[in-house]
């Protein structure tokens, strides 16, 4: 029963690279790098053939903390550039690292896109509902009443609710975590990367610094009372009447991932000057 | 969520329960050191040591387990990342609880937290319907566990308790991006 | 007896010039002469008035001509909206149906002379027949195609109503041969036969980057680069490529970064409004040293401009658009055909250098269609070089692959500048590629030593960049010079020609790296310099006076789109000039 591990298996450490994050110590960010070093080692990967594409913010900083290859790209664009990669090199894992602000402001168009196109990909916001890089700006998660130098008294907006949109655009599944549970998280992510087509995992991951209130999520989050759906009507009503506490998988739906592999050729660059001979 | 099952009323055998008390361990000895590193980056070198000190202590542990069981290498950890009531391991201190200008006193706090959760674990294992040598086992660990509260209280004896205003930073936070 | 002559057939929504000028440049084509067609139209999306323009030719060119011989018209509604674009002379024709009336004054004006012919009578009179193709027959009557060249043509295009049609464009030529001017317009004899092609310079650019290796597209549609993705689309997955449309040009431009940074070979084309959203992410290539291709097809700015016409605008922003100091590669194609070399080229340089590299096509030249000679095959040795775990090291075990991993630099400092890129997949050298400055490992860092380092690397990349002959295009002798690039080229060369090559002409292909030492050889002896392009303010002075030395006396001939240069102004200017 307690067979020695193999040398082909590794453990999540082996996902974790040397550098020092440089993220606030309390911050939920790291266990999402540890959720995310468990997962990847669960589902038995190697890290030559994962990658890891961020974008701009205290999150997007993941990619050189993992031993995987990593692409840290500009503010909002990372879901694009995975989308590239999966599309040229379907062979390799891909997982993109967000935060609410990069993600769901900047990013939010090719957020809309990336859930349509359904390409293979795992999707991992971490949501403080800050802009943390940047001092503690309101961002389209936050509550309309919390005040800040740029909209004192708050921004008054409604806030955005990623998973009804990730649902209306077509994301093939949808699920919420919370930093204080990173084996939760682990769960989800691997249970993402292994369902086809574009999961989204959105995980609340307090920002010690821009939101030491947020220590309250704590007692706030819940498993949700109801099992995940693949009727996206119900898992529609349900997300409408969502607070954003509710953990877990919330819809797992089974459309075909994007088709975007390269078929294999059936004509040598030479043969398309046919089309312009004379 | 579903991950996470609640307390079952399983009964492990001896090898199965020392693999998971080797895995709690482990955790708890690569937790300190991941909280020494971040204290090390944050220029906080008297509570990086003394996460040092506490990841050698559980490591040191782990080891004895691995010789008591005559295992040359880890054992298979039990899937799925589940521990009992959820979670991660009852002695893994969770990465929420540092901030960067904590003091001695408070990594120990919650360096105490841990062994007491800890206590509480193997105590919960052997007050319930278990094979005897299991039963035996948790008790050791148990009383393992207490032993450590107790060097950890001791220690907290000799720390300073923490002044008044020391999470005061004149300086704001740093934009970096 | 002529060497080229250019005709103009023009017409409102439904009339079907558009179809018909197509046909005449398949029948020239056929009949073995050189041409090309470009268009013009309102801005309607149908029903608009719209003008094909043909030149046919016993010479390779693409250029338009110094005016139109024939002008045709299947009626005149808005037609004189294009009159700026359809120069006429004393010696054309304007060919009208009287049934629509007196052609417009601005064309009479000019003392061109109106031949009237029926041509919806001639229609109708064959059931199923249109007007156009009445007037397609005229046009090749009168340029002394034989009809066999354009029943081929005829059967290539038309789906239905092909006999009528062909009866139709019959009795155009017919039409033609009882006017006292028929023999004006006729051609001489067709070129030797060599191999030619019929393409567009989209097309041509897009089979340049197969050919250098691009197996990933992303496309975002803008006039006028569109049709070069359309094209791409079933030829990449002909050849084992993929194309993804993006939702924007953020989007595309990312994408192929990440296609890219996996090792594929990637591209993206796009026009001028494109670019600009692509240049954040372009700085991205640069610091992170990924290769990419961005193709720009330039149209008429500032901001939307005008989409439909041709400038030579977007050098300021292709060289310098970038924020911080990031260097680049920029070529320009210098014709139809050269869309292919210059694509193909700038994908291996891309490649070789690891870096963004832009392509100045320009709308005349994207969506001009063109009998070129099949252009000769480069075959540029340009490669991307890749980190390798050497096969010894594969098998060794994990502590070496380890160690290995902990000494791999993507970004190592090396003489050329070009260090190996691993590529994902590969063990023992994994690292996260950034737009944040690096050390030699990857690691992001603000220290004044590694973004010297890293900025002296990215420079020296491009400047000990060998270009070898590909530089530029330099033909002629003398010690007037004409100092171009792009589209301009064509008319510069028919003006040199004209004069007998008595001048020089360097049509630099490669904008940056700047070649100053190359420029200075080629113009040693140069007493002037006229500098021609098309934009309003001179960009190619300025960059040529910024980062070249140009000798003797500089003047500057230039415009903003959408009016193409013609041999004769340039020749104007040189002769005024030497003159002088």
């Amino acid at each position: 029963m307690n067979a020695p591990l193999t040398a082909a298996a590794l453990a999540a450490k082996d996902f974790k690279s040397d550098y020092k994050p440089v993220w606030c110590p309390g911050c939920g960010d790291y266990s999402v790098l540890s959720a995310i070093t468990k997962a990847l080692a669960t589902l038995g990967l190697r890290p030559e053939n994962v990658a890891v594409i961020s974008g701009i913010g205290c999150s997007s900083r993941i990619p050189a903390y993992t031993t995987c290859y990593g692409f840290h790209g500009v503010h909002g664009r990372a879901l694009p550039a995975a989308t590239g990669l999966k599309a040229a090199r379907p062979d390799l894992t891909v997982l993109v690292a967000s935060g609410d602000g990069d993600g769901y402001s900047i990013g939010g168009n090719h957020f809309l896109h990336a859930c349509r196109r359904n390409v293979d990909l795992t999707y991992i916001v971490m949501d403080n509902h800050v802009y943390g890089m940047t001092k503690g700006q309101p961002s389209p998660t936050t509550e309309p009443d919390w005040s800040s130098k740029l909209a004192p008294g708050g921004t008054g907006l409604r806030e955005f609710h990623p998973l009804v949109i990730a649902l209306a655009s077509g994301a093939n599944y949808i699920a919420r975590g919370f930093s204080g549970d990173p084996n939760g998280c682990a769960a989800l992510i691997a249970e993402a990367v292994r369902h086809p087509g574009f999961s989204f995992v959105e995980i609340l991951s307090p920002c010690v610094t821009f939101r030491p209130e947020q220590r309250e999520w704590k007692q706030a989050v819940r498993p949700s009372p109801v099992a995940p759906t693949d009727d996206p009507a119900r898992a529609a009503r349900r997300l409408m009447t969502d607070d954003g506490f509710n953990l877990g998988v919330l819809y797992k739906g089974s459309r075909p991932p994007f088709a975007g592999e390269p078929a294999a050729p059936t004509h040598a660059v030479q043969d398309l000057e046919k089309g312009f001979e004379l | 969520m579903s991950a996470r099952s609640p307390a079952a009323a399983q009964a492990y055998d001896y090898a199965e329960f020392m693999a998971r008390a080797y895995a709690i361990e482990l955790e708890a000895t690569e937790r300190y050191a991941q909280f020494a590193e971040q204290m090390e980056a944050h220029n906080n070198p008297e509570v990086a040591a003394l996460f040092r000190k506490l990841s050698g202590f559980e490591a040191l542990h782990a080891k004895r387990i691995l010789g008591e069981m005559g295992w040359v290498d880890m054992p298979a950890l039990p899937p799925p990342l589940a521990w009992e009531g959820g979670g991660e391991g009852p002695e893994t201190a969770p990465f929420e609880a540092l901030h960067y200008l904590m003091q001695p006193y408070h990594a120990l706090e919650l360096a105490l937290r841990c062994e007491l959760q800890a206590l509480e674990y193997f105590e919960g294992i052997a007050k319930r319907d278990v094979p005897a040598q299991v039963k035996a086992a948790a008790l050791d660990m148990a009383a393992e566990e207490r032993l450590h509260a107790a060097l950890i209280r001791d220690w907290m004896q000799r720390v300073p308790p923490p002044a008044e205003g020391w999470d005061e930073d004149p300086d704001p936070p740093r934009m970096n991006e | 007896m002529r060497r080229t002559v250019s005709a103009a057939l023009a017409g409102s929504g439904g009339a079907g010039v558009m179809t018909a000028g197509n046909m005449l440049l398949e029948a020239a084509a056929a009949a073995g002469y050189y041409g090309l067609m470009t268009r013009t139209s309102g801005p309607q999306i149908r029903g608009g008035e719209a003008a094909a323009m043909v030149r046919v030719a016993t010479f390779p060119t693409d250029a338009q001509d110094d005016r139109f011989d024939i002008l045709a018209a299947i009626d005149w509604q808005n037609v004189h909206r294009f009159a700026s674009e359809l120069p006429l002379g004393a010696h054309s024709v304007v060919l009208g149906d009287p049934a629509q009336g007196e052609p417009p004054e601005v064309f009479l004006k000019t003392g061109a002379r109106f031949l009237p012919v029926p041509l919806k009578k001639i229609a109708a009179a064959i059931p199923g027949a249109w007007p156009n193709m009445v007037a397609l027959g005229v046009l090749a009557g009168l340029m002394g195609l034989p009809p066999e060249a354009l029943e081929r043509a005829a059967r290539k295009s038309m789906k239905k109503g092909l006999e009528a049609g062909l009866a139709a464009a019959r009795e155009g030529m017919v039409q033609a041969s009882t006017f006292p001017e028929e023999s004006l317009f006729r051609l001489d004899k067709r070129p030797q036969d060599r191999k030619r092609w019929l393409v567009t310079g989209n097309e041509a650019a897009g089979y340049g980057a197969l050919r250098g290796g691009v197996r990933f597209v992303a496309a975002y549609p803008i006039t006028p680069a569109t049709e070069l993705l359309e094209w791409l689309s079933p030829a990449l997955a002909k050849v084992g490529g993929t194309l993804v449309q993006a939702e924007d040009e953020l989007a595309s431009i990312n994408m192929a970064l990440g296609a890219s940074y996996g090792g594929v070979p990637a591209l993206t084309a796009t026009s001028g409004p494109g670019l600009s959203l692509m240049s954040e992410a372009l700085g991205l290539g640069v610091a992170a040293e990924i290769p990419v291709v961005v193709v720009d097809v330039m149209r008429t700015g500032p901001s939307t401009g005008i989409a439909t016409k041709s400038e030579q605008a977007d050098l300021d922003i292709a060289l310098h658009g970038l924020h911080g100091d990031a260097p680049h590669v920029v070529v320009a194609p210098n014709s139809v055909a050269d869309c292919v070399a210059a694509t193909e080229w700038a994908v291996g340089l891309a490649e070789s250098l690891q870096v963004p590299a832009l392509v100045l096509s320009d709308q005349y030249f994207g969506q001009a269609r063109a009998v070129v000679d099949a252009p000769r095959s480069e075959r540029f040795a340009l490669k991307r070089l890749v980190a390798e775990l050497k096969e010894r090291e594969a098998a060794g075990d994990q502590e070496e692959k380890e160690s290995k991993e902990k000494s791999y630099n993507r970004y190592a400092i090396t003489p050329s500048g070009v260090s190996p890129m691993a590529i994902p997949g590969t063990p023992g050298c994994r690292y996260t590629a950034d737009g944040l400055e690096h050390n030699e490992k990857g690691t992001p860092s603000s220290q004044a030593g590694d973004h010297l380092a890293q900025m002296d690397k990215r420079a020296r990349k491009l400047s000990q960049l060998d270009p070898g002959e590909h530089w530029a295009s330099i033909e002629g002798e003398g010690d007037t010079a004409v100092v171009t690039f792009g589209s301009c080229t064509g008319p510069v060369r028919e003006a040199m020609a004209r004069a007998g090559w008595k001048a020089k002409l360097v049509s630099l292909r490669l904008l940056s790296p700047a070649q100053p030492e190359r420029l200075a050889k080629a113009l040693a002896g140069v007493k002037r310099v006229l500098v021609v392009e098309q934009n309003h303010s001179g960009q190619f002075l300025r960059y040529l006076r910024a980062d070249y030395d140009l000798p003797g006396e500089v003047k500057s001939l230039r415009r903003p789109g959408p009016l193409p240069f013609r041999p004769e102004e340039i020749l104007q200017s040189l002769q005024a000039w030497e003159a002088a």
